[in-house]
């Protein structure tokens, strides 16, 4: 609001003064619904709670929403019809192809290896000693931004020129020199880089599984597991037929959860690489395409596909979540 | 385990442990689980401790020989950490730490408190098209974010509030009701009838029976989506930058993005200015962990 920069205490009583409001809003809320009374202050209470939400959705979510697939057929100055000719370009023009190529590598890869380390993780530390600190170094990424855990790797995969006696920086280079190898650009050389991405993002989410599924493991009834045990099925029998059978519908949740995620990647991209050297993905191309190329029409028919390709992957798991309440 | 030693101990020569399947189960994939185990275990920390390292190396240093070199030649320094956190001059990002604690702490107590009224009111208040309602918030949280940030930045800008820490307290708040409320439903729901019946024949009014039966009980449920939207709004880097740009109400995560795309990267202050982003929601996770891992399971992540 004011140009002038603020200083830490100012912003700080500014956040205080906001609570405060809030704080206030809250308390009217309540005396009003305390004075209610007779047969229909049922209807007057719940009003009351939840009309502050309800408002705050309308304008901040469902309107926005709507207003945004409005824009997306029109053009990029958001003032010509031009029906669905963005829509058209995402499918037609090579780098928008490039990026969806990329979107389906990341939902597709991402998911089911996060998933399938986490569950090795699990089964790995299940009951061992040390358990509970075991989970947590897998876990603690989760806590990490994005943007820091872009830092981190962008730490690991640094490039520098093998010439002279200039030094690697950057690890997995170092490992590469050690071996014999020559150093590699990583987050550069096509279409490689895409997995070098894919890799911070499946750091960050394996924990998110392991910790469900250890959960799903726990669950598992006892009776059930010594039962395999005295008909003596081996290890990998009791994971065939014992395990994965038991906590499918975790399995189930997990992909599809990470999945979800994936699809919105913006931060690991937008970080490492901003999209160039052919990396970028739906999520991040409509941050370009709305706020660098200004190409409002292209940018909102972007976060549109975002929206359409969400559904599916939620009305699979909500029948899943369904099938597995009717057993 | 008592089940089975029941029959085993009947025969004597058998002694009363774990089952046969069991402990050659163990001894044939012991050795190599643990090998895996170990191996997954150092991939997934040391990224983390090589930055902790380098945070700690003079500048040269950094730029010139990996992290592990300091191993071989360990040189400490903190003035990383001092150019980092000073909040005047150029790199110094004390002020966009500042800022991150600013945004995060109204954000995070905001939809706590709305979506709890809002879970009470659908959870035990009879009125007409409760479900209908119900449904319509519970589906907006499929709502991609980056659906609703143009037209909402606009509608910011004609308000007058564009770049202030109000429209991220407003953006976080309203992506984070969906979810919130669905979490707190979940938990009010399994509050037993009876509890708020016999409060309710004791004379409690719908406000007694919010702050003095159930507010209690919900602490858990509280802290778990509290943790997580801590976490979201601290980690958060789309919203900070569509609202607040690189201008005053900037988060960390938008100083550290904007610093990896400068040329000739500051090693230094990234690996030190990571550090600082991170410490707070790690410490949080740690401190809270019990309560995140019940929130995760109760069915609540946000993508």
């Amino acid at each position: 609001m004011s140009t002038a920069e603020l200083s830490t205490v100012e912003k700080f009583a500014q956040m205080g003064l906001a609570i405060a409001i809030f704080a206030a809003v809250v308390g009217i809320i309540l005396f009003l619904a305390g004075i209610f009374r007779g047969r229909r202050s049922d209807w007057l209470v719940a009003f009351a709670y939840l009309a502050p939400t309800v408002l705050m959705l309308a304008v901040g979510l469902v309107y926005p929403g709507l207003r945004t697939i409005y824009q997306s057929f029109f053009d990029a100055a958001g003032t010509n019809f031009v029906g669905f000719d963005n829509y058209l370009t995402i499918f037609t023009t090579r780098d928008q192809l490039t990026v969806l190529r990329n979107t389906v590598l990341w939902v597709v890869v991402t998911p089911f290896v996060a998933t399938g380390i986490g569950l090795l993780y699990a089964i790995l530390v299940d009951k061992a000693r040390l358990e509970a600190f075991a989970k947590t170094l897998i876990f603690l990424p989760m806590s990490i931004s994005f943007v820091g855990a872009s830092i981190i790797w962008k730490f690991i995969y640094e490039y520098r020129p093998d010439q002279g006696n200039i030094k690697q920086i950057g690890l997995l280079n170092q490992i590469l020199v050690w071996l014999g190898g020559t150093p590699q650009q990583w987050l550069i050389n096509q279409p490689w880089n895409t997995f070098f991405l894919i890799a911070v993002m499946i750091w960050i989410q394996a924990g998110f599984a392991m910790t469900v599924l250890s959960a799903a493991i726990k669950a598992i009834p006892e009776d059930i597991v010594e039962a395999a045990r005295i008909d003596g099925v081996t290890a990998l029998g009791m994971f065939r037929f014992v395990t994965l059978p038991a906590i499918r519908p975790a399995v189930v949740v997990v992909l599809t959860t990470i999945g979800i995620g994936t699809l919105k990647v913006f931060d690991i991209v937008q970080t490492m690489t901003g999209g160039q050297f052919g990396t970028s993905v739906i999520a991040n191309e409509f941050y370009s395409q709305s706020f660098r190329s200004a190409n409002e029409g292209l940018g909102a028919a972007l976060a549109v596909m975002l929206f359409l390709l969400v559904i599916p992957i939620v009305v699979y798991n909500i029948r899943q979540l369904r099938a597995s309440e009717a057993r | 385990m008592s089940t089975m030693s029941a029959p085993e101990s009947a025969v004597p020569a058998v002694t009363p442990t774990p089952s046969a399947a069991a402990v050659a189960k163990k001894k044939l994939s012991s050795p190599w689980a643990s090998l895996v185990a170990v191996v997954i275990a150092t991939l997934w920390t040391l990224p983390t401790f090589g930055l902790a390292v380098s945070s700690l190396r003079p500048e040269r240093q950094i730029k010139t020989t990996g992290w592990w070199t300091f191993f071989t030649d360990p040189q400490v320094t903190l003035d990383n950490y001092r150019a980092v956190l000073a909040t005047e001059g150029s790199g110094g990002l004390g002020s966009f730490f500042v800022n991150s604690l600013v945004i995060t702490i109204p954000s995070v107590i905001i939809p706590i408190c709305l979506a709890a009224l809002a879970a009470y009111a659908f959870a035990w208040i009879k009125f007409p098209g409760r479900n209908v309602l119900f449904v319509m918030v519970f589906a907006l949280q499929i709502v991609p974010i980056q659906v609703t940030l143009i037209p909402l930045l606009s509608l910011f800008v004609s308000a007058g509030i564009a770049g202030s820490f109000w429209t991220l307290w407003l953006a976080h708040s309203t992506f984070a009701l969906p979810l919130a409320i669905f979490l707190l439903h979940n938990f009010m729901k399994e509050v037993p009838a009876g509890l708020l019946e016999a409060a309710r024949i004791d004379g409690a009014g719908h406000r007694q029976i919010f702050f003095r039966v159930l507010l209690p009980l919900l602490r858990p449920a509280l802290a778990a989506f509290g943790i997580f939207q801590f976490l979201w709004v601290w980690n958060d880097l789309l919203v900070a930058l569509t609202f607040a740009g690189g201008g005053e109400a900037a988060p960390i995560t938008v100083a550290l993005a904007n610093l990896t795309g400068t040329r000739g990267t500051a090693w230094h202050l990234l690996s030190a200015g990571a550090f600082v982003s991170i410490i707070v929601p790690v410490t949080v996770f740690l401190l809270l962990q019990r309560y995140f891992v019940r929130g995760l399971l109760a069915g609540g992540i946000k993508g």
